[in-house]
């Protein structure tokens, strides 16, 4: 359904479908062109399934080179290409459209150089998030971003959207940890930015680039942070009775000094299924629970949870419980991890991802809670509460257009009260198609066109997944706004 | 003569540079100008400062938020957040008094306008990473935001991320957002003396390289280290080697110990108390063994452990005397006043090794003659004129500063 979010594909491309394959295939050979129906069927969609369009063809290169070869081609013919890692995005990032290659970077996967005393890692792009702290794990190192998607979604992914996790509060985002890349421009050309220094020369086209959404270029390689792990790392679950109990007990941690690595918030429906799936033994007669991990030597673990829950005390906690073992730890983020999986077994649902200032948190979840009833809907809300990164998780029967469709309205409702509130649309997923028409509640026409202009500064044509991110009209308002 | 403006408003401000735009007059744009010594000079007609637009506008210390207009004193930014026991993490340096600027006058728009970050950044990241939004005007006089107040948000192009460290080549910022982090409770220091600069990067890397989260690894050559305010420090004649630890009170002992092991095989290993700690990173903040000289001064970027490669190939060519920060990937080097302060042969060792190097300090007409600024790859040097052009089409806004054409 929904093709709808698309333009019109040109026919005129369309119709050279089978030339065009022939033509990739002399370019990457046959083993790296997928042109049959059943083949493209698996890059119709993303992680955002409900939209779905079968590419003109998928390209899956195996070097830089390639990539260069296929993009030249591809300007040179005027045909958009749709960038791909895994498929992971949730806000349809990916999503192809009918006159465009698909050009997956999947397995170009390679660990190229490890840097231990430099504490780097150069990695082709199409290698997992997970790839990468695996590879490292063995001297000690970790990848700090960690979303969750992390076991599939490719860093490429990860430097389209600038993704994040339930540890950034301390270690930062993509955008904090990648220092170099390599990157195919749309015309093939090649360049090189940054390195394995800090803080790269000239203006930041690294941060620029990092969160574009495939429209700037396909990033191949890149060189990213890693970091010395702590000794070990411990959770604690505190539940409350109420949201904004939880909400005032995480500014009282916060006040006190301590950052925890991670500190995540579940209303209790998320509570509820997750426990269901995970067995995490979360407490069950709690409405919010908050998961708070900190680092260090088993001593220093035990003294700051001490203080935590000493803090946490006037604040009436339920069902406090410290990790007492790996595996315990394990499970309590077993259950936090495997939140959309769970949510999955029972429910079709949107993942919404806006980002709130911590104190409007419990006006927020009331005013969520009213807009899903308003819409007869239900909600279960997950919170990255360090950062004010909040993922409401709307439930609706996707055979079911009507419910759909409201859920639709609803997602966009609670997003523009992101917004109200001092937030903005998207914390870490992106806009993608998703949420390229809320764009104008957070940007003014005169940003948006400046956002625009950048992108035609790389890619003059808007060839590279060119219909996401902004509204459709986007590129009149481009030409209109900044004429005068 | 150029004229000068302070304008009260964000919008007296919008005025001023769209009629320069209209008129196509060339624009200085000035925090408080401590830092107008760094770059091309450039010719302008009209000097405009920010300085009137002061004030912290938001502070949230539980959601480590602060903002605040750009022309707000830095200093009064961090006494705000001292007094909820709070701080910028990146530990911005202060560059007044290496240019012979008075000390800790600088604003808060102009750190983030120069990306300019301390010691600290190893582990907290730099002024890039803690900016959250900007409020700014463009050169053709459009007034846009970047970002905003919370701490993740991938909505639409980072615009915070290539505005903070463009020297206000691409826009005037009226306004800024940012991270901030608590205090630490507790520092300490550990201190080796006379090691060559191979063995002290190989130690730093080294100390980065344990769970014990290093906040502060640098090395100062002998020359440098003697012009330390620290007076054991200063009157050892040695290079020092430093390590700092920032920790809870309660772990402060542990990780020192456990790092000193970690060490121990680099030399005899000294310690500073939190207060001896504390007054030496506060000294090198203000970079103090490279200020009262009126030397060249070199700022190099490169991978830590070719550190120690780049300084001695630059010896080669010319008197140089280093101060290492960030483990050996940042260089402050101070070289011989020749007419091209060694720009030729700087730039040919970066090459080789890796990396960039930017003139900090020389004579003006120094600096009109050479890159101060890393001169960019042929595509890299297309994509940042395309940049300029979108946010200042005019190109208005501090001409020429980062290179000639820009």
């Amino acid at each position: 359904m929904s093709i709808n979010v698309l333009p019109p594909p040109d026919r005129t491309i369309t119709a050279r479908r089978d030339a065009i394959a022939k033509d990739l295939a002399r370019l990457v050979g046959t083993g790296g062109v997928i042109a049959d129906e059943d083949g493209r069927r698996a890059f119709e969609t993303d992680g955002l399934s409900a939209y779905r369009c079968m590419p003109l063809a998928v390209v899956l290169p195996r070097s830089t080179e390639e990539v260069s070869r296929v993009l030249k081609y591809a300007h040179e013919n005027s045909i958009t290409v749709i960038p791909r890692g895994a498929g992971t995005s949730l806000c349809g990032g990916a999503l192809p459209s009918e006159d465009a290659i698909v050009i997956g970077v999947s397995r170009m996967n390679r660990v190229l150089d490890i840097d231990l005393e430099n504490r780097t890692a150069r990695v082709e792009t199409g290698i997992t998030n997970l790839g990468i702290s695996g590879a490292v794990q063995p001297h000690g190192f970790f990848y700090a971003p960690d979303p969750s998607s992390q076991l599939a979604c490719t860093l490429a992914g990860n430097i389209a959207m600038n993704s994040g996790g339930a540890h950034c509060l301390k270690y930062g985002v993509t955008t904090n940890n990648v220092l170099g890349m390599k990157m195919v421009l749309i015309d093939g050309r090649v360049v090189e930015i940054g390195g394995a220094h800090l803080d790269a020369s000239g203006y930041d086209l690294l941060g620029l680039i990092v969160g574009s959404e495939g429209q700037f270029g396909i990033v191949t390689e890149a060189t990213v942070r890693i970091l010395r792990a702590a000794e070990a790392a411990r959770p604690m679950l505190l539940g409350f009775e109420s949201s904004e109990v939880a909400g005032r007990c995480v500014s009282a941690i916060i006040a006190s000094g301590i950052i925890p690595v991670a500190i995540e918030f579940m209303d209790k429906p998320a509570i509820h299924v997750c426990e269901a799936f995970a067995k995490a033994g979360y407490p069950l007669d709690v409405e919010a629970l908050l998961i708070i991990e900190v680092e260090g030597s088993e001593e220093e673990i035990s003294t700051l949870l001490a203080r935590i829950v000493d803090i946490a005390k006037p604040f009436k906690p339920k069902g406090v419980r410290v990790s007492q073992s790996a595996e315990e730890s394990a499970a309590i983020w077993r259950g936090r991890k495997s939140a959309f999986g769970a949510l999955g077994r029972i429910s079709d649902y949107f993942c919404m991802d806006g980002t709130i200032p911590l104190g409007r948190l419990p006006e927020v979840l009331v005013r969520i809670g009213e807009i899903c009833a308003g819409h007869g809907l239900k909600v279960a809300n997950i919170f990255h509460a360090g950062d004010g990164n909040l993922h409401p998780l709307i439930l609706f029967d996707a055979n079911d257009a009507g419910q759909m469709r409201r859920a639709e309205e609803a997602g966009a409702d609670i997003l523009k009260l992101c917004v109200e509130v001092g937030g903005c649309l998207t914390g870490e997923h992106g806009v993608g198609v998703e949420k390229r028409d809320l764009m104008p509640c957070q940007f003014t026409s005169g940003e948006l066109a400046l956002q625009m202009r950048i992108k035609t500064v790389f890619d003059p044509q808007w060839l590279l997944n060119p219909h996401k991110v902004f509204p459709l009209g986007g590129r009149e308002i481009e030409h209109q706004a900044w004429e005068h | 003569m150029s004229q000068n403006a302070r304008p009260g408003s964000e919008r007296e401000l919008q005025r001023l540079i769209a009629d320069a735009a209209r008129a196509e007059m060339p624009v200085e744009v000035l925090g408080s100008g401590t830092k107008r010594a760094v770059g091309r000079p450039t010719n302008s007609g009209l000097t405009i400062t920010t300085a009137s637009l002061s004030g912290v506008t938001l502070y949230e210390p539980t959601e480590l938020v602060m903002g605040a207009r750009a022309g707000t004193p830095l200093a009064d930014i961090e006494q705000r957040l001292a007094d909820k026991g709070q701080m910028l993490a990146f530990e911005p340096i202060d560059l007044g008094p290496v240019l012979g600027a008075p000390a800790k006058n600088g604003t808060i728009g102009a750190v983030f306008a120069t990306n300019l970050s301390g010691s600290r950044r190893v582990i907290a990241g730099g002024a890039r990473d803690h900016l959250l939004g900007i409020e700014a005007i463009t050169g053709a006089g459009q007034s846009f935001r970047g970002g905003g107040r919370v701490m993740k948000n991938v909505t639409g192009y980072d615009l915070c991320r290539a505005v903070c460290g463009s020297w206000g080549t691409l826009a005037v910022m009226t306004g800024v957002t940012f991270k901030v982090l608590p205090r630490p409770e507790r520092t300490g220091t550990l201190v080796f003396l006379g090691l060559d600069d191979t063995s002290a990067i190989e130690a730093l890397c080294a100390a980065l390289g344990t769970p014990f989260e290093v906040s502060g690894a640098v090395h100062l050559q002998a020359p440098l280290a003697a012009r330390l305010r620290h007076a054991d420090l200063a009157a050892s004649k040695k290079a020092v080697t430093a390590v700092r630890i920032e920790t809870f009170a309660s772990s402060l002992r542990y990780r020192l110990d456990r790092l000193k092991e970690a060490l121990g095989a680099f030399g005899e290993i000294h310690e500073f108390d939190d207060e001896n700690s504390r007054a030496f990173w506060d000294e090198l903040r203000q970079l103090s063994p490279l200020q009262g000289s009126a030397a060249p001064l070199w700022r190099i970027s490169t991978a830590p452990r070719s550190g120690p490669a780049v300084v001695a190939a630059i010896a080669r060519y010319m008197e140089c005397r280093a101060y290492y920060d960030w483990s050996g990937g940042l260089i402050w080097a101070e070289v011989l006043d020749t007419a091209d302060a060694g720009a030729a042969d700087v730039r040919r060792v970066i090459a080789h090794h890796g990396g960039h190097a930017t003139l900090i300090r020389a004579a003006p007409a120094v600096r009109a003659s050479i890159d101060v600024f890393q001169p960019l790859e042929p595509d890299l040097a297309a994509i940042t004129r395309g940049i300029k052009a979108v946010f200042d089409p005019a190109d208005i806004l501090n001409r020429g500063r980062m290179l000639a054409d820009l």
